[in-house]
């Protein structure tokens, strides 16, 4: 895994280099790897100042956005009115771009990272809620009768069978929300911010720095992968019976 | 012990499945109810066990000493329903843990059980690393763990192949002795291995011929000479729904 890693990396940056030589694109147009691994080395203090904070970010929006999530899902799946009236809201709602939401954020929340935040939750909240509320509902008719005849309660039904059933599709939505969250986050740094890796890019982008802003995009893109497939390792831990599976047939 | 009368009216649309029907489970007996796939057996399990809503089916089930059947019945069905996410013993002691009151006599009697059905020591594996036999057995240890005088089986065997079948029915037949069971099959061999009382059931709205009586005691060796005689009674009411109707 991790030499595949390497190897899918090295000849990344070997297609890039190639690039660079094929179209004699000038460095503030393309820079060649080595200037932008030289940037990464002379900002490295600032670049990970940056990060930091759009890490920061993005992990809170994460945690909020599944964790209202979670609860909008089960209020959907519990309760009738909230399953006739708050659902096709909800689904409508998607038509509305985040985008074109975020200076209303930035009216209301303030350039600081609270907007941004609210930018990653708002992003990850619907793929969360669907997954979640597929993954309850769907839960196999076998299950249900055999908890019925034997007397559970919705409590223990959900405890011990609807939400275990559900794991495998709101782990699907978790590793959507995983490569989607960054997203929500910049963007929100774009609309107006001083601080975070979406802030770094369009500053040194303003003074023609391209090669911090490939670094800092090279950073951001690093935590993106490295999360997304840190919550995937998480989500097949968890659903340990069906990797097995997945083990056995591959 | 406990025998049950079953008096059942249903139709889907237009289509009447069963009109005041009726059958009776004797108490500590296993009666069968034979039929081809579609025949409507499955429903009325599902009727019995109360898990038809009222507005399809008109009907009762009432037990002898005239308590509500609900809460007294357990299920077996083809799939073996075990939940992956709990091990072996959690998924036989699963009827307490919904229920919020396992004990630790609830444990000590599925290890028991789990010997009864001959697979000692697999109480913390997990379902997916049992063969499909060894996880019907579980099956089977979780129904019995319910303890319920009345046990309903909905083709608990037709998923396997054939000689973990016919173990699997000998030892079913023998752990279930003595319980009031409604085995329901589409296989007139496994019928006749179990059952005490055969039923055959056919036509629309379905009926039940004249029951067969197979000679001897469950779990019955299908080599045995004097099974010949049931099988062909069996085979005969399958194929020939008409004498069906004019016994009923």
């Amino acid at each position: 895994m991790l030499r595949r890693f390497a190897v899918i990396i090295a000849v990344l940056i070997m297609l890039w280099q190639l690039v660079v030589w094929l179209t004699q694109a000038p460095a503030f147009i393309l820079p060649p790897p080595y200037d932008v691994g030289l940037a990464l080395v002379r900002h490295f203090d600032e670049i990970m100042f940056h990060a930091g904070v759009t890490v920061v970010e993005i992990v809170l929006g994460l945690l909020l956005g599944c964790a209202i999530g979670a609860m909008s899902a089960w209020a959907i799946l519990r309760f009738r009115p909230v399953r006739s009236w708050f659902l096709p809201v909800l689904v409508a709602s998607q038509a509305l771009p985040v985008f074109a939401i975020a200076p209303v954020l930035m009216l209301w929340l303030g350039f600081g990272m609270g907007s941004k935040i609210a930018m990653a939750t708002l992003i990850i909240y619907f793929p969360v809620t669907a997954a979640l509320y597929d993954g309850l509902r769907n839960t196999d008719s076998g299950w249900i009768n055999l908890a019925r005849i034997m007397g559970a309660s919705n409590h223990t039904a959900l405890k011990y069978i609807r939400l275990p059933a559900a794991l495998p599709s709101l782990g699907s939505g978790l590793r959507i929300a995983a490569a989607i969250a960054p997203i929500g986050a910049v963007v929100g740094e774009w609309v107006g911010s001083s601080t975070g890796l979406g802030y770094l890019m369009l500053h040194a982008n303003a003074r023609t720095q391209v090669d911090l802003m490939f670094a800092a995009l090279l950073v951001l893109a690093a935590f993106a992968v490295f999360l997304y497939f840190g919550i995937d390792y998480l989500v097949k831990r968890t659903i340990f019976w069906q990797s097995e599976t997945n083990l056995e047939t591959t | 012990m406990t025998s049950v009368a079953l008096k059942l009216s249903l139709s889907y649309g237009n289509e009447c499945i069963f009109e005041d029907f009726s059958l009776e489970l004797e108490s500590g007996k296993m009666v069968c109810l034979l039929g081809k796939s579609g025949s409507g057996k499955s429903t009325l399990l599902h009727f019995i066990a109360g898990l038809l809503p009222s507005n399809v089916a008109r009907g009762s089930v009432v037990a002898d000493d005239e308590i509500p059947l609900g809460g007294r019945i357990a299920w077996m069905a083809q799939q073996d329903l075990l939940l992956p996410w709990l091990k072996i013993i959690d998924n036989i002691n699963l009827g307490s843990l919904l229920r919020g009151n396992r004990s630790k006599q609830d444990r000590d009697q599925a290890r028991q059980l789990l010997k009864d059905v001959e697979l000692e020591g697999v109480e913390n594996r997990y379902p997916h690393e049992l063969s499909g036999g060894m996880r019907q057995r579980v099956a089977l240890a979780r129904t019995l763990a319910e303890k319920r005088p009345v046990n309903l089986l909905d083709e608990p065997f037709s998923g396997l192949d054939a000689s973990t079948r016919y173990q699997l029915q000998g030892l079913a037949s023998r752990l279930l002795a003595d319980r009031t069971t409604l085995l329901v099959t589409h296989d007139p061999l496994e019928a006749l291995r179990m059952a005490d009382q055969i039923f055959v059931l056919d036509g629309r709205p379905a009926q039940v011929a004249s029951p067969v009586t197979p000679p001897g005691d469950p779990p019955r060796q299908l080599a045995d000479s004097r099974m010949g005689e049931s099988y062909t009674q069996l085979m005969h009411q399958l194929n020939h729904p008409e004498v069906n109707q004019h016994v009923a």
